[in-house]
């Protein structure tokens, strides 16, 4: 690892902020169409941000090579997203514009992303409406014809657009019908169940990767001019989470591993309103609409282990804890502190349903002031998913919710362009570190990845390859076959254990150290604790785990523990990552930095930067670079929702 | 709660495969079908012996991995539903489960429970889009639709692709599958251009993905995780037939 590496360069363009996207898309170089034909370029990952960055890339002429663990790109998990897409289109004439969603932004990630970035995803942002609408995305519209709107936290304005609750579906289709489209004019080769196993560096650039077929188990180069990894984000580290099940870290891992930079590792997102775990087999968590917390009130029992159902608890033995403790905000508290709360009055002991961990959630008192009716239009489907779950009526007796880890504001490092620190290595959507700061805000995720996919880095990947020179780099050379060595030793060594425990009866005790350690509140103790044990139980790991089946076929388990082995070390980097920010922010809640009232106390002395982290080695201490942020615009302030 | 697990195990295309039974005890109604098959993976790798395998990911009924057919029905009893949102208590204390991969010629087992459904795939790729390419769309508001028009596109659009209307059709169809798409797009003014041609090109490869024909029974509809209506397989064949005499679009 060379120190220039670590020169962590933003390449933020000059200029105003209004003005620096625009002046940055006239400088950057320009690859003609001949030109382009001749040039490869990887996408690994065909989500959101995948599908749309690969369709746009092979429309521009490029050859692309797109990857995917599932049996088609359809099934990444952006699909699950259910709320909806946030755009400045101002349609509603309720005062939206890009300087208000780019404000929003920054407030609701407390102050930790980088305004240029931001401010450039809140310009595109209305470009992708328009973008999806051709693509015959059958957006929610009113009774004259135009698109409808939806509120969401942390907004005043109405800039939410959706289709129902499967938003993430439809734009999802959308992408993957431009990706298909191109893969029928032969522009993309498409390689399903496969997994992305390492990145190759050559002379300083990344260059291709190498992969695993997850069928017949072989293992594969493939050259490029450019890798592009949109492979999600890293809730599972949690074990128990909203992501899909084969979510995981590995791609931008091991990417990781060969030099590039971790940014913010442990700014990762709890959503409040999740159906609780019903026992010990429970395998991931389903996310509700936070929409229901405007008419649902949250209240758990005055007394410890109260045992009366829900309805026999009188009203003067409830404790309303969120109306208590916030009186002007109440249940619309946003995430991270509805999140904190609700695991303090289950640590205390008063939590409900059979494992202790859940909270109600009520609505008969919306339901005595509106009518059943009501209430069944506005969250029918809501309602019809909970009781389909959990077997229970919630018209009848409340809901129970408990928090779950969503979303990972942290990620990869790129600059403005979106490249990592590592040349030809571009990171897009949930996987890198750029937009959202220490908190993401609802219907985000689906905007950033869009925008990058769409409109971002089809430019700003031109402009590096421009500057590139076309070789003739192939899968025999040196560096690809040793890097194919090192895959294949990898997966020897995890076939070496004494089979004695499950790869997933690791992930789950690393879910359940790194949930109490690092998840939704963190301290010095509990964090160097979890540093001390992280490393013994990937050892363990190692000696113990058992991987039957062959190498040279489809192998569940060998693919589960290869997951879960970058886990193992990559929660250490994210418990590193959590000591050093000795300040609480957004969703990172140091209990050792908090108002007399309970609050998040920034430290914007110290730590308006971003923390990047370069590997050192398996078990050494990762190096700490900080990337100040340069707030020009916006004004620090405290976060208050009193 | 105790079930007797009678799972299709096939080693890969060309195996012939088997019925191969498993005791299930310390179950929890509550568990979902894929929490079951999690649970006895996690035995059988304990004792070393290969897991189950079977397509699974979002685990919220919405990505379309899922694909059994429990009890002779795909994604099991429970309407409306997709196999990991099948909970045990919609079965009895004791009972025999049987567990199977979808089977068509289009689908191919690739092991045990997973099939190969790229078939799918490929008939989107004849003609399943609009061709706008990214960059320079006109506003979003500049082609009004109407809201019920939107909503019927919703509705055909809401297809996950799963393929339990393939393995419910004594032919094999993927009429289903293929009219939701074809009827999603065609409802919409965006996809007025190429209608005729999507029609056309997206019926033709489902026919050479070896799909079977459709007799109008409604297996389909009636398992399908999501209810797309039988009706836009009426729509398909009117476009189809459109799209041949269609003199222009």
């Amino acid at each position: 690892m060379s120190e220039i590496r670590f020169e962590l360069d933003a390449r933020i363009p000059d200029g105003p902020l209004e003005e620096k996207w625009d002046r940055h898309r006239a400088e950057m170089r320009l690859v003609s169409p001949k030109n382009k034909r001749n040039r490869r370029i990887i996408v690994v990952g065909t989500g959101l941000a995948g599908a749309s960055a690969a369709a746009s890339l092979a429309e521009q002429g490029y050859q692309v090579e797109a990857f995917t663990f599932h049996d088609s790109p359809r099934r990444a998990h952006s699909i699950a997203a259910q709320g909806g897409i946030n755009a400045a289109k101002n349609y509603q004439n309720d005062g939206d514009s890009v300087w208000r969603l780019f404000h929003d932004t920054i407030k609701g990630g407390d102050f930790r992303s980088r305004e240029a970035n931001v401010y450039r995803l809140a310009q595109v942002s209305t470009s992708i409406i328009d973008q999806c609408v051709a693509q015959g995305v059958p957006f929610a519209r009113e009774y004259g014809g135009q698109l409808a709107n939806r509120s969401f936290g942390g907004a005043q304005v109405s800039r939410t657009f959706y289709c129902r609750g499967q938003t993430g579906q439809q734009l999802l289709l959308g992408a993957y019908s431009s990706l298909s489209r191109q893969i029928a004019n032969g522009q993309i080769r498409q390689h399903t169940r496969t997994e992305m196993h390492d990145l190759v560096v050559v002379e300083g650039r990344a260059r291709g990767i190498i992969t695993r077929d997850l069928v017949t188990g072989e293992i594969n180069s493939h050259v490029a001019d450019a890798v592009v990894l949109a492979t999600g984000g890293y809730s599972n580290v949690y074990y128990l989470s909203t992501n899909a099940k084969a979510s995981n870290v590995t791609a931008a891992f091991r990417a990781y591993k060969r030099g590039a930079a971790m940014a913010n590792p442990c700014f990762t997102q709890i959503h409040p309103t999740c159906i609780p775990a019903s026992g010990e087999h429970q395998s991931k968590l389903t996310l509700m609409s936070e929409s229901l917390r405007n008419d649902g009130r949250i209240w758990v029992p005055k007394n410890l282990d109260e045992s009366r159902p829900a309805g026999e608890i009188p009203e003067d033995e409830r404790d309303y804890y969120l109306e208590r403790k916030y009186p002007s905000f109440g249940n619309l508290a946003p995430r991270d502190i509805s999140s904190r709360a609700a695991k303090e009055v289950c640590d205390e002991g008063r939590g409900v349903g059979p494992t202790k961990r859940g909270v109600f959630l009520d609505f008969s008192d919306a339901i005595e002031q509106f009518g059943k009716e009501t209430i069944r239009k506005r969250y029918g489907n809501l309602f019809d998913m909970y009781s389909h779950i959990t077997n229970e009526d919630p018209y009848q007796t409340p809901m129970r919710i408990y928090p779950a880890p969503h979303y990972t504001m942290g990620g990869l490092w790129v600059d403005y362009n979106l490249m990592s620190n590592l040349p030809g290595l571009f990171v897009i959507g949930e996987a890198n570190f750029s937009d959202h700061g220490a908190n993401r805000l609802g219907a985000s995720a689906l905007m950033q990845g869009l925008a990058d996919g769409y409109f971002i880095l089809p430019y700003t990947i031109g402009d590096y390859i421009a500057q590139t020179p076309r070789d003739q780099l192939s899968a025999d050379s040196v560096e690809f076959k040793e890097t194919e060595t090192e895959t294949r030793a990898r997966l020897s060594r995890l076939q070496s254990g004494s089979g004695k425990r499950t790869p997933t009866s690791f992930h789950r005790e690393l879910g359940e150290l790194m949930i109490e350690a690092c998840g939704m509140s963190r301290s010095e103790a509990g964090l160097l604790d979890a540093l001390a044990r992280i490393p013994a139980l990937r050892e363990e790991f190692y000696q113990h785990v058992s991987l039957p089946g062959e190498r040279a076929n489809l192998n569940l388990a060998l693919e589960q523990a290869g997951r879960v082995a970058d886990f193992l070390e990559f929660a250490e980097v994210m418990c590193h990552d959590a000591l050093a920010r000795d300040e609480s922010c957004g969703a990172h809640f140091r209990v050792e930095h908090q108002t007399d009232q309970g609050e998040a106390e920034r430290n914007d002395e110290d730590y308006c930067n971003v923390s990047a982290w370069e590997f050192t080695g398996v078990g050494s201490p990762p190096a700490l670079h900080a990337e100040a942020l340069e707030l020009e615009t916006v004004e620090l302030a405290v976060r208050n929702y009193k | 709660m105790k079930l007797t697990l009678n799972i299709w195990r096939q080693q890969g295309p060309n195996d012939t495969g088997q019925i191969v039974s498993y005791p299930a005890k310390d179950l929890s109604p509550d568990m979902s079908i894929l929490e079951m098959l999690d649970k006895l993976n996690e035995e059988l790798i304990a004792a070393g012996e290969e897991p189950v395998v079977f397509d699974h990911d979002c685990r919220e009924g919405i990505c379309g991995s899922c694909s059994m057919v429990i009890n002779g029905v795909p994604h099991g009893p429970q309407k409306a539903s997709t196999t990991c949102q099948t909970f045990l208590r919609s079965f009895q204390d004791g009972e025999n489960i049987y567990l199977e991969p979808f089977r068509a010629t289009a689908f191919p087992v690739v092991r045990d429970l997973m099939v190969d459904r790229s078939a799918f795939d490929r008939i989107i790729q004849a003609g399943g889009y609009v061709s706008a390419n990214t960059g320079g769309a006109a506003d979003g508001n500049a082609l009004p639709i109407a809201q019920q028009t939107a909503e019927d596109a919703m509705d055909a659009a809401a297809c996950i692709g799963c393929g339990a209307c393939v393995a419910a059709c004594k032919n094999a169809s993927a009429m289903l599958f293929t009219a939701a798409k074809v009827s999603h797009l065609a409802t919409l003014p965006q996809g007025q251009v190429e209608r005729s041609e999507r029609a056309r090109n997206m019926v033709a490869q489902m026919d050479e993905e070896m799909f079977g024909s459709c007799t109008n029974q409604g297996a389909c509809s009636a398992v399908c995780p999501k209810e797309i209506s039988l009706d836009w397989i009426a729509k398909l064949n009117r476009e189809h037939i459109r799209s041949r005499v269609a003199v222009s679009t």
